[in-house]
């Protein structure tokens, strides 16, 4: 082998390791950053792993909304208006478009009594906007969009 | 009837570009020197016919309009004059009639500028611009027809501009964003007619790189206008979310900056020439690809206009041909390219290499990010998934650090090859110097830090040093280029970013709590006094205004954040206040009312967050600077007429 | 270089283009749910709004093709649909009726006596159950029903003149609904 060819080797060699070491991070970290969504169906029926973060979601349910009088503490219960519905508890500013009969996405682990424990509350952010995750939520489970101009 | 004359000119528009696009590749092809020439003509006719329907597109909505349908969905009587005007861009049909009198500027500008190209290449490269045009008006015209009239029955009032567009950040934000990715479409049209010619020698390179720099330099700008609204507008103080559509944007700011390192090797050195042309065909496709995802509601987004599967198919197609055209042209026409790659490890071409793998592997990522959760969702039936905020960070950090370590050692390569004792002599006590600071100053100003800030610290002073020092030791042999000094405030204003970045992800504070009338939050420095809320109104709103007096070391001042509720859409917007400051900004905002007049207040000091778009606003400066440079002023055909006989990759 | 390798690029272009198609198609947002395509419109009863002593049920709809349109005083959206649904009442012979869902019973008289009825007659959902019999999740949703009551086409977001002119009004010489609007 001639010094160039030699040289070019080694050029390619190490972008190649480099690229692949690169290639098995990004895909490791892909993995772990995954979250699933479950609606509260989901949640209720034991399906959501306990104990990891996960995405839940469902519409607050009216009336279920209370807030501690001392703290940023709040509890409401999320549903799907079907039959399944779960509570959530949360320590934090809600979103503007946070309010009851409104469809949100929570963020956190569930514990080991069925309560959410949501590090995030996610709102849509104008009539436009839906999470995509509550885009096919709905009371009859058919396929239930994102339109235009579609007020909840 | 002045609404049908906006819609009259774009259906003049649309047939203009065919013409451009006709007698642009038709006379190329055949040789036809008349029909080459009408081109110019035509491409300014198309501007002028584009500009007079956007004209009067916005004269329906600073007259109130509302029997043009888009009026009606975007403005509102009460709507003040300036976001009347900016309401034009505000969705879905306006700005993309902007996003297309915008590529017919860049095509006049090519048929103005480009004169002393050849002509067959010249009627080539706008013959493509014209061809997309044709694509980009026909898909406003059949799709999105901003001049829908609501006839016979024409509403008394509109339903408003959404809120969180009523802002300055969003008058110029998505023009300045339109202008990048657009103008990326001239570096694709070039590299088209190239491999449509045949000629692909390093003479293409040299003429796409000053309009690549421009369209990337626009883009910088757009990006970072786009990441200081969401900063203060959305009122929570994030400065980016990984959302899909920044994504949208941010694919092909990687791919470009790729590509305007890769120009440069393939004009100086003739090497990288195939690559470069991959790169420019991949620039632009991540554009349209951004188009369709922002447009096609495929990705649900923050920002993402309103879902129409039309839409979504008919970029979806037009994606296909011109991706696909390109890239099926490129697989056939540059087999036949050869190299010369003679360089070494320690040379500029080999580090220039490194930039573009590094930058393609980012992309790359975002991409796989972006699109994972659609993947998966197909393949596994239905399944939703999103991708975490951690993902899109664990890839992209080291890979920027590993950028930024190498592009320490930039400015001190030669091409081809460097002398190791020269990199150790000029680059030693750079590494020193930014050890020390790098690890020293976040030891000495702030108390607990982490390794991964004062990694990204040093790196960041070591970007700073290298381009120092040999910015000082060129303006002692004279004036250095534009060119040079672009590329200098470039890197720099990369690493200024980086600080910002590093600093305020490690040492901002974020305070949420319940405040009452009366009460004090101590934080560090600072102290926060709740004084009360009161009603005040807007032009289109009505809002709690809370008044919070600060103490900051001495200083006294007064912060009121807003939470306003816009009467036409019945919104609810989080208007935050902020103190802002080189080193630091005091950020506050209003949560909901609580009982007893108490407020959930959410309070946060974000170190050096200026930084960041201060480091956008340079990077952005360095790519204007360097088109400015004399050897851009005037093409020289000739000398590459020349170089290109030289070139061993003619077809 | 490897001519082969030459096509990865496109390879990987066609992949995404693969992906974004299947992608779209899977979030296609109007589509008619299947499962109530050429279904009967469900079983209900209600009161007529502004007439409470009035009870309504599903066979009230029969005899001729109608439009259900469910809105609510709470949904702008609702107030620009609602232009396009008096253009439709005054220019064609199908019959509207609307869904006052989860809705104020005096915002919604006011909303009526301000800009126009349109409806042959609106039934009351204050709590939403009518809604959750007929699937609806959110306002405005229209059905429209031929003279057997049904549903021959379903719409989620607001009707505009593009939705009339794109997909309602070429159902109307089928459903023999007499038309001035095109």
């Amino acid at each position: 082998m001639n010094p160039k060819r030699r040289t070019r080797l080694t050029v390619v060699l190490f972008l190649l390791a480099g690229a692949g070491v690169s290639v098995t991070l990004v895909l490791l970290a892909l993995n772990e950053n995954i979250n699933m969504f479950y609606p509260p169906e989901a949640v209720v029926g034991g399906e959501a792993p306990v104990g990891t973060q996960i995405r839940a979601g469902g519409m607050v349910l009216e009336g279920s909304v209370d807030r501690d009088s001392e703290s940023l503490d709040v509890s409401f219960v999320l549903t799907d208006y079907v039959g399944a519905e779960f509570p959530v508890r949360y320590s934090g500013i809600l979103p503007d478009l946070f309010r009851e009969g409104q469809g949100i996405i929570v963020q956190g682990e569930l514990n080991g009594e069925g309560v959410f424990r949501a590090s995030q509350v996610l709102a849509k952010h104008d009539e436009n906007y839906m999470p995509p995750e509550l885009a096919e939520m709905s009371a009859g489970h058919q396929k239930k969009p994102n339109p235009l101009n579609y007020d909840r | 009837m002045i609404v049908e004359l906006g819609h009259l000119a774009l259906v003049v528009a649309f047939c203009l570009s065919l013409l451009v696009a006709v007698f642009g590749l038709g006379g190329a092809h055949r040789a036809r020197a008349g029909l080459m020439g009408a081109v110019p003509a035509l491409v300014a006719g198309q501007f002028v016919f584009l500009g007079l329907s956007f004209g009067v597109l916005t004269h329906a909505f600073l007259v109130d309009d509302f029997s043009v349908a888009y009026v009606t969905a975007n403005s509102n009587t009460m709507l003040p004059w300036y976001y009347k005007f900016s309401a034009v861009w505000g969705a879905h049909e306006g700005s993309f009639l902007l996003w297309i009198l915008i590529m017919s500027g860049w095509t006049l500008a090519v048929a103005v500028k480009g004169r002393e190209l050849p002509p067959a290449f010249q009627a080539r490269v706008l013959g493509v611009m014209g061809l997309l045009n044709l694509g980009f008006i026909a898909f406003l015209l059949f799709t999105s027809n901003p001049f829908e009239r609501l006839v016979p029955m024409t509403p008394g009032e509109g339903a408003d501009l959404n809120p969180l567009l009523q802002d300055f950040g969003l008058i110029v934000h998505p023009p300045m964003l339109y202008m990048g990715y657009v103008g990326f479409s001239v570096a694709f049209a070039f590299a088209v007619a190239a491999l449509l010619s045949g000629r692909l020698d390093a003479a293409w390179a040299r003429w796409s790189r000053p309009w690549s720099n421009v369209a990337w330099a626009f883009l910088t700008l757009g990006i970072t206008l786009g990441s200081w609204w969401a900063y203060y507008e959305l009122g929570w103080g994030g400065w980016w979310f990984w959302d899909p559509v920044e994504n949208a944007s941010f694919m092909p700011w990687l791919a470009g900056t790729a590509l305007i390192h890769s120009l440069a090797v393939s004009e100086k050195r003739g090497t990288f020439k195939s690559w470069t042309l991959l790169l420019a065909i991949t620039t632009f496709s991540l554009s349209l690809l951004g188009a369709f995802i922002v447009r096609s509601g495929v990705l649900t987004s923050v920002h993402a206009f309103a879902v129409d599967p039309t839409r979504g198919l008919f970029i979806l197609i037009f994606l296909a041909l011109v991706v696909g055209g390109s890239l099926a042209l490129y697989a056939m026409r540059t087999a036949t390219i050869r190299s010369r790659a003679s360089y070494t490890l320690a040379s500029r071409e080999a580090f220039l290499l490194l930039n573009n793998i590094l930058l393609v592997i980012s992309m790359a990522l975002v991409l796989l990010g972006t699109l994972y959760p659609l993947a998966y969702e197909l393949f596994t039936g239905g399944a939703k998934i999103s991708v975490g905020v951690p993902y899109f960070n664990a890839g992209f950090v080291p890979l920027m650090l590993l950028l930024s370590a190498a592009l320490g050692i930039a400015p001190v390569l030669n091409w081809k090859r460097t002398p190791a004792g020269r990199l150790l002599g000029r680059l030693g006590w750079v590494a020193a110097m930014s050890l020390l600071l790098g690890v020293g100053l976040p030891l000495v100003l702030a108390d607990a830090v982490s390794w991964q800030v004062m990694l990204t610290l040093v790196l960041a002073f070591w970007i700073l040093g290298s381009h120092g020092a040999d910015l000082v030791r060129r303006l002692r042999r004279g004036t250095p280029p534009l060119a040079y000094v672009g590329m200098q405030v470039a890197h720099m204003g990369f690493a200024v970013a980086l600080i910002g970045v590093a600093v305020t992800s490690a040492l901002s504070v974020e305070k949420d709590l319940r405040m009452a009338p009366g009460d004090t939050l101590e934080l560090g420095d600072l102290s926060f006094r709740f004084v009360g809320v009161e009603r005040v109104s807007g032009p289109n709103y009505l809002a709690d205004q809370g008044e919070f007096a600060v103490v900051e070391s001495g200083r006294r001042y007064s912060l009121r954040p807003q939470k306003r509720n816009y009467l036409a859409r019945r919104n609810v917007m989080t208007e935050a206040a902020i103190d802002p400051g080189l080193t630091r900004d005091v950020y506050l905002s209003l949560g909901e009312p609580l009982e007893d007049g108490a407020w959930a207040v959410r309070i946060q000091v974000k170190p050096f967050v200026r930084w960041i778009w201060l480091g956008g606003l340079l990077m952005s400066l360095g790519g204007v600077l360097a088109v400015l440079d004399s050897r851009y002023r005037r093409l020289r055909v000739k000398r590459d007429a020349r170089a290109a006989a030289g070139a061993a990759a003619t077809v | 270089m490897n001519r082969a390798s030459l096509f990865v690029p496109l390879g990987i272009f066609s992949l995404i283009v693969v992906l974004g198609y299947l992608g779209f198609r899977l979030e296609d947002p109007h589509r008619l749910p299947s499962a109530l395509l050429d279904k009967p419109f469900p079983e209900f009863t209600a009161t007529v709004l502004g007439e409470p002593e009035r009870v309504v049920s599903r066979s009230d709809l029969l005899g001729a093709p109608v439009l259900v349109n469910v809105w609510a005083t709470w949904c702008p959206t609702c107030k620009a649909e609602h232009e396009e649904l008096m253009r439709i009442d005054e220019l064609t012979g199908l019959r509207l009726v609307g869904v006052n869902y989860k809705d104020d019973r005096t915002k919604a008289l006011r909303w009526l006596r301000d800009f126009g009825n349109p409806y042959e007659f609106v039934l009351e959902d204050a709590d939403g159950l009518l809604g959750v019999e007929l699937g609806v999740y959110g306002a405005p949703e229209s059905f429209l029903l031929d003279a057997e009551g049904k549903i021959v086409y379903k719409r989620v977001g607001e009707i505009n003149p593009r939705v009339w002119r794109n997909e309602i009004a070429p159902l109307m010489e089928r459903l023999e609904v007499a038309s001035a609007y095109e």
